[in-house]
């Protein structure tokens, strides 16, 4: 059968939210682990039942879960994240030093060629990994031990790594993005790392163009174009075409370029979605209306779409790990907001619906198109 | 044995629906009753204190016998109501958030 599954990740749990390919009536399955914040759940891409979530709190930590029948029944797994060696000081808020702490794992990124490996990327900044299906996790030390690393500093939601993305064609390359530090690129398969911010420009930190600082709050990338990425920065759409080495802006006429989503299309890899955010002080749409924006020409030039979505009253936002496209024709496009709604657009954004209204504020959203 | 009710989040997680008792050697203790429970419930490890410190975490507290032992000492022995359980020891969640 043909269909997708979501996993929303949301503050209070997750749900498993299924459909046909229609992508018109939905199941929704859930909470689990209620009363848990899931920051967020994914899937193998080579075992569609294999789903990893991360589940925390502030009372009793992390808890990392595995699924081997796509998020019906779930079984705890290892939930060690001891940083490797002596953990060092990176900045606090106020410049001094901090020692590394580790907080919550942010995002689970399975590997692309076996179920049981699955990188993590935690707070505060550092990147693990799991080979025996998430029994036990290792640092990988290359990215901490850069040397910029004592001079990393968090942004308002702690030093979080959110992103891994990891090449296709070559999953040796890998890369990272760590809020407020930037994006980081390894070739070697995570043993060393370079910081690939030349272009960015953030003039919130004393020097706007260092070589690291910048709030960068999602990347995103198509899997046939993997040295072509996007960037939805604290303020700024980024893009390259030289895998990081250089960025520019592509904003465009956004009506403001302060957001934290961006996804490209399944099937155009010059199609990409993002989701203008008022303000870093106003964490909602620009005039109470929800919009996605659409560019088919990898940016700059941006088309909104609204039908089917909030055009008054709309005081929501859309958090950095909450949109996902599936891989059906047309493409869908999915994203959760903090006001507990999950919008589905099953062509490509042209309308969209809302799957789901009431969920507790949603962290993540990913989907799975099930063949 | 000792008696050890857990917060309802942490009894969801090991599979339990009541208080639980765990076997301890020796004179118990506030550590021991802790590795003894981890023990038992492996998936408890890290959720009450730290996997390498072994620190509590800190919306945690231990209770017993209307006493407050958070701050005690890991070798601080238990009372003897705990000891012969006739009073169960208690990791309790801080009461906050939403």
């Amino acid at each position: 059968m043909i269909g997708v599954r979501l996993l929303v990740g949301t503050r209070k749990g997750a749900f498993v939210l299924t459909s046909d390919g229609k992508r018109d009536k939905w199941e929704v399955n859930g909470p689990h682990f209620a009363g848990w914040e899931i920051y967020h759940l994914k899937g193998s891409p080579v075992d569609q039942n294999r789903l990893y979530a991360s589940q925390s709190s502030g009372w009793f930590g992390q808890i990392v879960q595995r699924s081997n029948d796509g998020g019906k029944t779930w079984e705890p797994v290892g939930n060690k994240f001891a940083y490797d060696g002596v953990p060092g000081t990176h900045q606090w808020y106020d410049g001094t030093p901090h020692p590394w702490e580790f907080k919550r794992v942010w995002h689970l990124e399975p590997s692309l060629h076996d179920p049981d490996t699955v990188y993590a990327g935690v707070e505060d900044a550092a990147l693990f990994q799991t080979t025996d299906g998430g029994q036990n996790w290792t640092e990988l030390p290359g990215l901490r031990g850069h040397g910029s690393g004592p001079r990393w500093q968090p942004g308002a939601g702690g030093l979080c790594l959110h992103t891994i993305l990891i090449d296709p064609s070559d999953p040796k390359r890998i890369f990272i993005a760590i809020s407020a530090a930037g994006a980081f690129r390894s070739d070697d398969g995570a043993k060393t790392w370079q910081p690939i911010n030349r272009g960015l420009r953030s003039e919130g930190i004393p020097n706007p163009t260092a070589e690291v600082g910048h709030c960068v709050h999602r990347i995103a990338m198509h899997r046939s174009r993997p040295r072509t990425l996007f960037m939805q920065k604290h303020w700024d759409v980024m893009r390259t075409d030289d895998g990081g080495d250089s960025w520019q802006e592509v904003s465009g006429n956004l009506p403001t370029d302060f957001g934290f989503v961006i996804d490209v299309h399944a099937h155009e890899p010059e199609t990409i979605y993002v989701v203008p955010i008022k303000s870093d002080s106003e964490h909602f749409p620009l005039d109470g209306r929800l919009r996605v924006y659409r560019s088919r020409g990898g940016g700059n030039e941006w088309e909104a779409l609204t039908n089917g979505l909030p055009q008054r009253d709309c005081y929501v936002n859309v958090l950095r790990d909450a949109m996902s496209v599936d891989s059906l024709d047309p493409c869908g496009v999915y994203f959760g907001t903090t006001g507990g709604q999950v919008y589905a657009s099953a062509n490509a954004g042209d309308s969209w619906t809302a799957v789901v209204r009431d969920l507790p504020p949603v962290i993540s959203v990913e989907v799975q198109t099930l063949r | 044995m000792i008696r050890v009710v857990l917060p309802p989040h942490l009894r969801t997680l090991a599979r339990v629906t009541d208080e639980v008792a765990v076997e301890v050697d020796g004179r118990p203790t506030l550590g021991s009753v802790l590795d003894a429970l981890e023990a038992s419930y492996p998936v408890l490890r890290g959720t009450i204190r730290d996997h390498v410190t072994l620190k509590r975490r800190p919306f945690l507290r231990f209770f017993a016998c209307e006493e407050d032992l958070s701050h005690e000492r890991p070798d601080t022995p238990l009372p003897d109501a705990v000891v012969r359980g006739a009073e169960p020891f208690l990791v309790v969640g801080a009461m906050a958030g939403g």
